[in-house]
């Protein structure tokens, strides 16, 4: 290659990122997957208008047996009823628990990281507290003594697992505030708020969005461990309470906790994979490579 | 006199994005014990990689030597067992680094990373190798050295963990010391020290010393003989003063004009202070059947973009790759 | 002695962290609908205005905030974290009666999550295209993205439902005659499975962070150096590299023991482990406050030494450290 730099193929850097992103086959697969999963989250339930708490069959009937692709459970509701409807109790739990998370642990991570002084320290003193919580024995806690409600249950996620992100934040926020460009729009006279929104935290954006990607993904983890344990809205199909609540039976059907299990599993992996391949494209020292 | 380390014929392909590049490209040498040999030329010349392809550490699946022998006292290393190359690695042929902020182990005193070379190589036990490493400590002038002997590398000035890299390669009182640039990351006035330092070693042990660099100041204080390398070619050749008094190569000539105490006494007119124009061509050039320098070179004929010079000898062993090198 | 200092300083912030702890503790339970005089009346079959009234003045629970809060913290002082009505013992005994098996399921599978998680990260770093390199990556994905209660439920299906190696529930098995011995084996073969999925989320994300952090160790000058003394490679690798290698793994590890103590919950659920994670169930279960917020209290005290003991190891490791303060 001779060393002349061609000026057209100089694009915007978020362009370079798509196409660093669709380079990487196995992000493509599981962006596909997902589309797949929240497609059926959607509209699934109406195109398979079967109630997922309804007994419509004898207790464990096989799968692929008498039309139930998955079979049954141990009081004979259709388990693939249930997985389908449980899909969009944990993308929505996911998608809310992980948007608050961003917004408090930006906000936090932003304001310590720019403002140093006590403000980083007293803040920063506030997510260490919340660290030292283990973070599904404290959501318990909440879920416990305020009510086992879907909201609650996602405000509990959100409120336990902020720290990662602010953490992230902070560390991003206080390299980028030393960086030229920053102390630039200060001498040419920005407000504190105008920095931290249009100048810093724009460039701080693509390790957040990484997080963020795995934090939709942990939040349904967390969704699915508290369901598992019975702590979940008992009028709400979801694949940890499936799990849960099949758990005794599987010795004689222990599809019934493989097929639920299976689908957090290829989420909250099409999830990572989403992130890695996030990562790798907006990482911009790898892409020199 | 039969030379200590001679190298013959070596080449050096590295792995690039681009294919295999022979960064060093048929080059050969010849060290005798005690003296000091420098080797010149601008940064991507292949100087270092020459350095560890003698110590046998080109980085691996990257650079191999493709062809050429590497003789230490008439046994060829390149076909050594790797047994055997640790033997004689920090034992008889040993190297110091350009950075000597990074050399050093962080999380190892400085007393252990010397005691270990000798634990290592000569098979000292505990007590005596740490007492060793306090005395050679002291050697290279580090004051307290008893005390010293126990801090860690981030305790220690730029200048002072250098001067423990130095103790670290002379622990075994090695033949050969290979020294890659190792003053350019310190001080001016640091500089110095650790020339007079590594001078006064190689008087007292008798050590053969490479000393790679940029600088042709450096070389005209150190060195007996020097040879210029460019684009993984050695272009020139010869001891220190017939050199810097008559280069012929028109490369050799550049460097030195670009150093004013070269060039200039107090009593004579002073030429014009110059720089090489250009820069070294990509790796993805070399190897080619063409006088690399071509394209920087004022004295370019049409020969020199169609076959690489040879080697020319003159007298004292003056050696020049150059087909103008008559007319120099 | 700076190392005293250190320490110290360490263990008045983790004095306050506990505090902190305490007062949201005492604030969750004030928020939270219901109290202490209705559990008793509770449990008493029920009881008219008058008798609450009475209990609620016995607790103090008649007194400001502020006095309640400083009663609490007081008592939690003397080791009195309150009286669980639903189990009739004091929430101290509780606890202590199931720490020890929550805390051996957390330390060993930390252990040999470290361990392993160690061991596969330098060996892939050292042949990254080898089959443990590709192994690691796809093994890692599998313990981020895998629910760890099903893949206990997995292992529990295969290992002692499909082939009984080892026992289904519980820590130990009363029915087991013998000495020491008999009992110690008898223990471990009950441990393996919990440890084994607790600790495959832990192996996973270790073996990565291990085997990223090797590979820039082993490009770094001082790597060079240490080949150009004459070192082996396994000097070179265990000896030179390692330690340096080791300090960001035990960074993240220190910040996983929440992660660990919430994932022994989980474990503890599905394997029926004795520990405090089951007894956490319970009592949420049966609505017994005091024993929930004293779990909670005594899990973050389990985080905080677990932080502590990091910090040390830190500080052994890495000499920087020491002389930062």
């Amino acid at each position: 290659m001779s060393g002349n730099t061609n000026i057209d193929q100089a694009r915007h850097p978020a362009a370079d990122a798509v196409a660093m992103f669709f380079k990487n086959k196995p992000a493509i697969v599981a962006l596909f997957v997902l589309v797949l999963i929240i497609i059926a989250g959607l509209i699934g339930p109406l195109l398979y208008p079967i109630d997922p708490f309804d007994m419509v069959w004898a207790p464990f009937g096989l799968p692929g047996e008498d039309g139930f692709i998955l079979g049954t459970d141990y009081l004979g509701r259709d388990l693939f009823a249930g997985i389908l409807h449980g899909t969009r109790v944990s993308l929505q739990v996911g998608l809310t628990a992980a948007l608050m998370t961003v917004l408090i642990g930006v906000t936090v991570g932003a304001l310590a990281g720019y403002f140093l002084g006590w403000v980083e320290e007293v803040l920063m003193r506030i997510t260490e507290f919340f660290q030292v919580l283990p973070t599904l024995l404290f959501s318990m806690v909440i879920v416990a003594l305020f009510g086992a409600s879907l909201p609650m249950i996602t405000f509990a996620i959100g409120l336990v697992s902020w720290p990662a992100v602010a953490r992230i934040t902070r560390a991003e926020f206080l390299r980028i505030r030393e960086l030229e460009y920053v102390t630039a729009s200060r001498a040419a006279g920005a407000k504190n708020l105008k920095l931290i929104f249009k100048v810093i935290l724009p460039n701080a954006l693509p390790p957040i969005i990484v997080q963020a990607a795995l934090m939709v993904g942990s939040a349904i983890l967390f969704e699915a461990g508290l369901s598992f344990l019975g702590l979940t809205d008992p009028n709400i199909v979801s694949w940890g309470q499936i799990i849960g609540s099949n758990r005794p039976y599987i010795l004689d059907a222990s599809y019934t906790v493989t097929f639920p299990g299976l689908a957090i599993f290829i989420t909250v992996l099409c999830l990572s994979l989403v992130g890695d391949g996030l990562n790798d494209a907006l990482n911009p020292k790898l892409r020199q490579r | 006199m039969t030379a200590l380390l001679r190298v013959e014929n070596l080449r050096i392909e590295l792995a690039t994005r681009l294919g295999v590049a022979p960064v060093i490209d048929d080059v050969s040498f010849e060290l005798a014990a005690g003296e000091t040999l420098s080797f010149v030329g601008e940064s991507g010349c292949g100087k270092s990689m020459t350095a560890l392809a003698i110590m046998g550490l080109l980085p691996d699946k990257v650079g191999r030597i493709a062809a050429g022998k590497i003789l230490f006292n008439g046994e060829d290393m390149t076909q050594a067992s790797d047994e055997r190359l640790r033997s004689l690695r920090g034992n008889d042929i040993s190297m110091i680094f350009q950075e000597p902020m990074t050399s050093l182990n962080p999380v190892f005193t400085i007393g252990e990373q010397i005691a270990e070379v000798l634990r290592r190589h000569k098979q000292m036990d505990k007590r005596d190798a740490w007492k060793r490493a306090a005395e050679l400590l002291d050697a290279v002038r580090i004051p307290d050295a008893t005390h010293r002997v126990g801090h860690y590398p981030h305790q220690l000035s730029g200048g002072q963990r250098q001067r423990v890299m130095i103790a670290m390669a002379l622990a075994c009182e090695p033949k050969v010391l290979i020294a890659d640039e190792p003053t350019t990351a310190l001080d001016v006035t640091i500089q110095a020290q650790i020339f007079d330092l590594l001078e006064d070693l190689r008087k007292d042990m008798g050590t053969a010393i490479i000393m790679i660099t940029h600088d042709m100041g450096v070389v005209a204080e150190m060195a007996d003989r020097m040879i210029v390398m460019y684009a993984g070619r050695k272009i020139e050749q010869g001891d220190v003063h017939t050199v810097l008094d008559h280069p012929r190569h028109p490369y050799t000539k550049g460097l030195i004009a670009c150093v004013p105490h070269l060039v200039a006494t107090l009593d004579e007119h002073r030429p014009p202070l110059t720089e090489v124009s250009g820069i070294v061509p990509g790796l993805q050039e070399f190897g080619k059947n063409e006088c690399l320098f071509a394209s920087r070179c004022d004295r370019v004929v049409e020969r020199c973009l169609r076959e690489r010079p040879t080697e020319q000898r003159f007298d004292k062993d003056q050696v020049s790759a150059c087909w103008q090198a008559n007319t120099l | 002695m700076t190392l005293l200092r250190a320490v110290a300083q360490r263990l008045l912030y983790a004095a306050l962290l506990l505090l902190a702890v305490l007062v949201l503790n005492f604030s969750m339970m004030h928020l939270a609908p219901g109290d202490v005089a209705d559990t008793i009346a509770q449990s008493m079959g029920g009881a008219d205005s008058d008798v609450m009234a009475r209990i609620r003045s016995d607790y103090g629970l008649d007194q400001p905030f502020s006095v309640q809060l400083m009663r609490y913290i007081g008592n939690v002082l003397q080791f009195d974290l309150g009286y669980s009505f639903f189990y009739n013992q004091p929430v101290t005994s509780l606890i202590f009666s199931k720490l020890p098996a929550t805390l051996l399921l957390v330390v060993t599978a930390q252990l040999l999550a470290l361990t392993v998680g160690v061991l596969l990260g330098v060996y892939s770093a050292r042949k990254q295209d080898g089959i443990v390199s590709h192994f690691v990556t796809v093994f890692a994905l599998f313990g981020y993205s895998a629910p760890v209660f099903w893949t206990g439920i997995l292992l529990l299906i295969a290992f002692s439902l499909k082939i009984p190696l080892f026992p289904v529930a519980g820590m130990i098995d009363v029915t087991v005659e013998g000495g020491f011995f008999a009992r110690f084996i008898d223990l471990l073969r009950h441990m393996v499975l919990p440890v084994i999925t607790l600790a495959s989320i832990f192996i996973a994300l270790y073996s990565r962070l291990c085997r990223a952090s090797m590979m820039e160790v082993l490009g770094t000058d001082y790597i060079r150096t240490a080949r150009s003394k004459g070192l082996s490679t396994r000097e070179v690798v265990y000896k030179h590299a390692l330690k340096n290698s080791l300090s960001p793994v035990i960074t993240l590890a220190g910040l996983q023991f929440s992660a660990v103590v919430s994932g022994a919950v989980l474990v503890e659920a599905v394997f029926s482990w004795p520990g405090l994670g089951s007894l956490a169930l319970q009592s949420i279960i049966a609505r017994d406050t005091p024993t929930i917020l004293g779990i909670l209290f005594f899990s973050a005290l389990v985080v905080i030494v677990g932080n502590l003991i990091t910090d040390l190891a830190l500080r052994w490791i890495d000499p920087r450290v020491r002389s930062r303060t």
